[in-house]
């Protein structure tokens, strides 16, 4: 089966996913996202590398902080770009999501950064497209959510310097999460050695160890001596779902204090997707505290966002 | 159509329930099968049929094929899916009663069955709804539904989530005598459930449907089938665990049958892929060792027969994410050819393989079809084991064009129909 995000010269044509995406184009996009920063604190240049392109960014699910770095990431690329919260709205009218995306090609997008509530949107409407359109994949139901994963990834490299040396525990709801499916397979490609989950078991899709991680449901253990932890975010609704008992009870489990994680190493990063839930999984101390990097894995998304533009522009 | 006398010439007459498997003429008088081997005195045949190279068999028995009439015209019309059976070699079938309305009612029963006895194709065998409306709460009017010619009596995919009414159910049918056929799937287990609760899902992100929401359901329809003594046949068996509970159960002398969708033997939950929408079926495709049990229940007799599960879904339903796309896959012109492929694959002899499409499915449906005994009617199908054919969805007559075997290649193509000694399609 051909790898629907690449083209037949193995180049990158859409950012779907990063289960399969190569080892040389995800090193590719950190580099170039590199370029875009200047300094340690991240100043970001505008560049006019897609200067007359059309970016269309085409949310079918609410977001503002996903939708709001693309759309940064693209006026620093000198694209034009178009925003659509099309929500539920245009199904309702009858219109399918292909109609919807055909109607938008005729407004002659070169670019969608779609997301959908539903898993496989990203791949279907990728295959549908005509060749020259690029899509970028900036969530789909539980399945994928690659740019937040390589952001998160630019940013353990911007700390850890090195993957092949690295503990990571990715902690909370891995069963609805796209964030922590995308993760897992950049961390096992890039080849940390040691990939963890924890959580309880409501909260784990089945076979989850088949991704290549090992699974925990105390916290201790979970986090014990590792250099990296990627929080969730906990949805309230987990709560309706008996998934859950109460968000109360959760925190005393499993939400991120100091005292938790003084088992990490103690040059630990602690990392977050936003949006943070203060008192659910994570505690306000961890959230703003010296480890934390949460709010520059907010900048350099903006530069990982454009590294992947830039360089999907320049695929032929 | 004229009544004919037809010879059936130099064709590998197989018949499974008669055991035949050797080089012989069929003859056909007065819509009947009148002799086999040597020609009946005087007999002066109006049609000679030249089946040299070709396997003579009796017409296909499909258990589970929807129409989508009444009520879903625009996925498939009696017209365009009579058109794909007799094209598949199906000259029986049975469908199940999820239309809109449901089989609930003799009258709609009966306007099916005039509908389809007037194009005159494949002989349509209603298998009516179990609760009015499929809503699991009332009874329907089964001694009724069975004067207008229901075989059997079903929830097809809807859930009976009360226990008690199931219980009921069949203790009623079991008063007199009529089959009850379930889908085992509990309901909450499988709540929003697309694929199979497996690696891909999980990889996929697709809201799963664990093997336990078969077994589970399945184990009620068993202990409530020994407690009622009804007649119970599982549709659709998808797991292997649910194979050695049927395997168990007929161990036990319960009185159970079972049947397999084609797609269950030869696809599993790795054909998905990236979201293969034509992959979204119900059940579920499910992981290689389930593929591997369905199998060898097969071999052992614990599944009875093949069915195609025919379920044509427009376009428009289909081209959607994975999720959202509707189950179900057009299947009844590949019915033939995917059993001749399990069969090959496992050294099945082809008297044991097409009795899985014709003489146990018609027992399953209490038809007399499915054989060519001396006096049987006359429906049959001739193919060409050798033609080698490549699935297009455009060459269908099926209206539905999805299917997971899109561009894959088959061998054995159906080259005539006879239906009640007619002869309705040829190619």
């Amino acid at each position: 089966m051909n790898n629907p995000q690449l083209n037949k010269h193995g180049e990158l044509q859409h950012l779907l996913t990063t289960e399969g995406l190569p080892v040389r184009i995800m090193r590719d996009i950190l580099d170039k996202a590199s370029t875009f920063l200047d300094g340690e604190q991240g100043d970001i240049r505008k560049v006019p590398l897609l200067q007359g392109k059309s970016v269309f960014n085409v949310f079918f699910e609410n977001s503002t902080r996903t939708r709001t770095t693309f759309e940064i990431a693209a006026k620093k690329l000198s694209a034009d770009v178009v925003n659509l919260n099309i929500g539920q709205s245009s199904t309702s009218k009858g219109e399918t999501l292909l109609d919807t995306v055909d109607n938008l090609c005729a407004m002659h997008a070169d670019m969608f950064v779609v997301r959908h509530s539903t898993s496989g949107a990203a791949h279907l409407i990728a295959q549908h497209v005509a060749p020259e359109i690029h899509v970028i994949n900036a969530g789909d139901g539980r399945h994928a959510h690659p740019t937040q994963a390589l952001l998160d990834m630019y940013t353990i490299r911007h700390y850890k310097k090195e993957f092949h040396n690295l503990r990571v525990a990715i902690v909370g709801d891995v069963l609805h999460s796209r964030v922590a499916r995308s993760q897992i397979h950049a961390l096992t490609t890039l080849g940390v050695p040691e990939v963890r989950v924890v959580a309880p078991k409501t909260l784990l899709p089945s076979h989850v160890e088949k991704l290549g991680v090992q699974v925990y449901h105390d916290m201790e253990q979970g986090l014990e001596d590792v250099d990296v932890v990627m929080m969730l975010r906990l949805q309230n609704e987990r709560m309706q779902g008996a998934l859950l008992p109460s968000a109360q009870e959760y925190f005393k489990y499993y939400g991120l204090t100091q005292e938790r994680l003084a088992v990490a190493k103690s040059d630990a990063i602690v990392m977050h997707p936003g949006p943070m839930n203060r008192g659910v999984e994570i505690d306000s101390s961890v959230a703003d505290g010296s480890h934390s990097v949460i709010l520059p894995q907010v900048t350099f998304g903006i530069a990982v966002r454009m590294a992947v533009m830039s360089i999907l522009a320049g695929a032929k | 159509m004229k009544i004919m006398k037809i010879h059936i010439k130099n064709g590998r007459l197989i018949d499974p329930k008669n055991k035949i498997d050797a080089q012989q003429d069929v003859y056909i008088s007065a819509r009947r099968i009148s002799a086999i081997g040597a020609a009946p005195q005087g007999f002066v045949a109006e049609l000679v049929i030249d089946a040299t190279g070709m396997i003579v068999m009796p017409g296909l028995v499909d258990i589970a094929a929807r129409l989508r009439e009444p009520g879903y015209e625009y996925r498939a019309t009696l017209e365009s899916e009579m058109g794909a059976a007799i094209a598949g070699g199906v000259t029986s079938l049975a469908c199940p009663p999820d239309t809109d309305p449901p089989l609930d009612e003799p009258g709609l029963v009966e306007m099916l069955k005039y509908r389809a006895r007037s194009l005159n194709q494949a002989r349509v065998f209603p298998i009516g709804a179990l609760t009015y409306g499929l809503k699991g709460a009332e009874l329907t009017e089964m001694i009724e539904l069975t004067e207008a010619g229901c075989k059997a009596f079903s929830q097809a995919d809807a859930t009976l989530t009360d226990t008690r009414v199931m219980m009921r159910a069949m203790q009623y049918a079991a008063t007199f005598g009529y089959r009850v056929w379930l889908r085992p799937q509990d309901s909450f287990l499988a709540k929003n459930g697309v694929a199979h609760d497996g690696e891909v899902a999980s990889r996929l992100g697709l809201p799963p449907i664990p093997v336990i929401a078969e077994t589970i359901a399945l184990n009620t329809a068993l202990q409530l089938a020994r407690e009622t003594g009804v007649l119970l046949h599982i549709c659709r068996i998808s797991s292997a665990a649910g194979v050695e509970m049927v395997r168990a159960a007929k161990r036990e002398g319960l009185n159970v049958t079972c049947d397999v969708s084609m797609n269950h033997i030869h696809l599993t939950e790795m054909d998905i892929g990236y979201f293969d929408a034509n992959c979204h079926l119900s059940p579920p495709l499910r992981s290689l060792r389930d593929k591997a049990g369905l199998r060898a229940g097969l071999m052992d007799g614990t599944i009875d027969a093949i069915c195609s599960n025919h379920s044509p879904v427009d376009d428009d339903a289909k081209q959607l994410p994975f999720g959202e796309a509707e189950a179900g896959a057009t299947g009844l012109e590949l019915l033939l050819p995917l059993v001749l492929k399990w069969a090959e694959q496992e050294k099945v002899a082809l008297t044991d393989a097409l009795s899985r499409i014709t003489i146990h499915p018609a027992q399953l449906l209490g038809v007399k079809m499915g054989h060519l005994s001396i006096g049987a009617h006359a429906d049959l199908c001739v193919y060409d084991p050798k033609a080698i054919w490549k699935v297009e969805p455009a060459a269908l007559k099926s209206q539905g064009k999805n299917t997971p075997f899109n561009g894959y290649e088959m061998q054995g193509k159906v080259r005539y129909t006879l239906l009640d000694g007619q002869l309705v399609y040829g190619a």
